[in-house]
């Protein structure tokens, strides 16, 4: 039940390639523009590098969140989603998985590129790149709710940057700090672990609240 | 029919009750402010340190205060409205955002206002500063969402379910900032080290922060009362109100 | 036996009150057709029936106990087809049949899939994807469904729209098979329709 929902999703992508392949060039054209905009100067890029690299898969990961539900609530798939016998959170941690797998993992495996581009270390790759696979999934989940609360609002898209960005900001302060801090030579375990205190915490909470926005909003 | 009537008796009940409410919390606010204000700038001693200027530490604390509280009672009120189904806390909850999401602005601002004079900037990234403007967005997207939404109960639930996650990430949040912050320690002038309070300063902005209370709560139940008319505006009692007072 | 009742329901949209006071009790081998001009609150009436939305007043009972409370069990036991056909555009007739049954937690193989899609009349369609299917080929995709879930209760709204002359035969003949295995069904339609039926009910909405 649960892998039929997040290997339709997958189907789903593929076979509309093109809006899985926008989010990720939106993801490289936001990092490859800051370098215009402060100037070339490698030092500051270095320091610049985690910070533009979450931010911006903060955004990509944000922008794509409106095709969560949105396809399946005007098709009618979600009404019968929300009538399965089967638990509903169940079927929105396998959406919200299948939404990781389909935005999160690109941007996790172009980010060493793009580091690169930032004159990063491969130490600091190596960290950038395990923060962002272990911060992504928590965007996807708590990007959940608020597809779920915007589900079918005018302006939605706009007003579920302004739910979720706010609740965004722990990610983006311990996944661009794990890897200051390894630069620092202060290691980045810390960082790691309360990041994957997140991940858990939003495995267990996001999907049922976000199952309980969906009737919510279906009503 | 039975089952109608006491549906609607208590938002009734309850416009009547704040009706009679209002007054006495306006007196109440604009006296405690009078006397507040009064301390503040004539009875307080100078700072020694800081001069003067210290002086807007009179409205900046409660401001502080009460927007942080005011947070926790609205989601307060919101999980009420959720879990037993009662409009009445609904509405409060919606009530409750605005003055909040004001007193939140007026921290941020007398504190840019403070800032100026002492470290020589309008703006620093300070924990407790950026944890405030955090808290504005949080305040700014429980209320777009209400106002996007057209269907009353769907957005006294929607909402209802921010505020809650947001209550329970504010803590996070606030950690998350302070450990950032900490981190970044160069570019941080810390708040914390205040300097020691005359007994006077204490009182004046005890009462100070009274007399934002009552103000907030005096607003809030003048809010809620249009918001009740608003919602209510086709039952009989309401249709009877305004035969009253036309 | 199986009881679905409703007792004194109320609809309230935004400050209208669409109907109030209906009071229905369908029971098995029983059909109800519910009519109304459009706007008299027949889909809201159908959602209220399956769950998805709460009604202002009232309650609706299945073998006497709350659908709220029942949840899932009772989902278990019903089988809704709105408006929304909920077939994917980018999915073939198979695809859509067998991840919509899964998603009634009904788990179908390929063949299964197949006999059923041509028991539709879509034989040789099966691979298409649904945007290249018309109107009423998806309305056939979708009605696929009643022929692999085995579910007692069909809330049915509008199933008839866009459907040809052999199309409303077949379904009136699966209706009618259903109903005598002791099933029920709750419908709208414009249209008339003849089914024999143990029990017929008419809700007529104000």
């Amino acid at each position: 039940m649960f892998l039929w929902i997040i290997q339709r999703d997958l189907l789903l992508a593929m076979r509309r390639r093109a809006d899985v392949l926008t989010t990720l060039f939106f993801f490289i054209i936001v990092v490859s523009l800051f370098p215009l905009g402060v100037g070339p100067e490698m030092n500051m890029l270095r320091t610049m590098a985690p910070g533009v690299v979450w931010v911006a898969a903060l955004l990509a990961s944000m922008l794509s969140l409106g095709r969560m539900f949105s396809s399946d609530h005007a098709d009618g798939t979600l009404e019968q989603m929300l009538l399965s016998p089967q638990s509903l959170s169940l079927l929105v941690l396998g959406k919200a998985l299948a939404h990781w797998l389909v935005t999160g993992v690109p941007l996790v495996l172009m980010a060493p590129v793009l580091g690169i581009q930032y004159d990063l270390s491969t130490d600091a790759l190596l960290v950038l790149t395990a923060s962002l696979l272990l911060g992504t999934p928590v965007l996807s989940l708590i990007g959940a709710i608020g597809a779920a609360l915007t589900l079918g609002l005018r302006g939605g898209g706009v007003l579920v940057s302004l739910l979720v960005l706010p609740l965004y900001i722990p990610v983006l302060i311990f996944g661009a700090g794990a890897v200051e801090a390894s630069a620092a030579g202060l290691g980045a375990g810390a960082h790691m672990s309360l990041l994957g205190a997140f991940l858990l915490a939003s495995l267990v909470l996001a999907p049922w609240t976000a199952a309980v926005s969906l009737r919510i909003s279906m009503e | 029919m039975a089952i109608n009537w006491f549906k609607y008796s208590s938002p009734a009940s309850f416009y009547s009750l704040a009706g009679k409410m209002i007054p006495f919390f306006s007196v109440a606010a604009a006296v405690l402010f009078v006397v507040g204000l009064y301390i503040g700038f004539f009875v307080a001693p100078t700072d020694f340190q800081q001069g003067e200027a210290y002086r807007i530490i009179f409205i900046h604390v409660p401001a502080a205060w009460l927007s942080m509280f005011l947070y926790v009672i609205m989601a307060m009120w919101s999980g009420i409205g959720l879990a037993f189904n009662t409009r009445l806390s609904s509405m409060v909850a919606t009530a409750i955002a605005p003055t909040g999401a004001m007193f939140t602005f007026l921290a941020l601002w007398t504190g840019a206002l403070w800032g100026k004079p002492m470290w020589g900037t309008w703006w620093v990234w300070d924990a407790r500063l950026t944890s405030e403007l955090i808290l504005l967005f949080l305040y700014i997207g429980f209320m777009s969402l209400q106002a996007a939404i057209d269907d009353p109960r769907r957005a006294d639930k929607a909402g209802a379910m921010i505020a809650l996650v947001g209550v329970v990430n504010v803590p996070i949040i606030y950690f998350s900032v302070k450990w950032w912050n900490t981190l970044h320690q160069g570019a941080s002038v810390s708040l914390t080290q205040s300097p020691k309070m005359a007994s006077t300063m204490l009182t004046g902005m005890l009462i100070m922060s009274l007399a934002c209370w009552m103000y907030a709560i005096a607003v809030i139940l003048i809010r809620t009362r249009a918001i009740i008319l608003e919602r209510e505006r086709h039952t009989v009692w309401v249709g009877q109100l305004q035969e009253a007072t036309q | 036996m199986s009881t679905l009742q409703g007792n004194k329901l109320t609809c309230v949209r935004g400050d209208r009150k669409l109907f109030s006071d209906v009071n229905f009790s369908l029971e098995t081998g029983g059909l109800m057709q519910v009519q109304g001009r459009n706007g008299s609150g027949k889909t809201s009436l159908l959602r209220m029936l399956c769950g998805l939305a709460t009604p202002a007043h009232g309650d609706i009972r299945w073998d006497g106990v709350e659908i709220r409370s029942l949840g899932g069990s009772y989902h278990g036991a019903m089988t809704y087809l709105g408006h929304l056909s909920g077939v994917k555009d980018d999915l073939t007739a198979i695809e859509n049949l067998r991840i919509s049954s899964a998603l009634a937690g009904v788990e179908i193989d390929e063949r299964k899939a197949h006999e059923a899609l041509q028991h539709m009349g879509l034989g040789g369609r099966e691979l298409l994807p649904a945007k290249v299917l018309s109107q009423g080929q998806r309305r056939r995709v979708t009605l696929a469904r009643l022929l692999v879930c085995q579910t007692v209760l069909w809330i049915l709204d509008e199933p008839l729209t866009a459907l040809d002359t052999t199309a409303v035969k077949l379904i009136q003949d699966l209706m009618e098979r259903h109903l005598e295995h002791g099933g029920m069904i709750v419908m709208t339609t414009h249209q008339e329709i003849e089914i024999t039926a143990v029990a017929t009910q008419r809700l007529q909405l104000a």
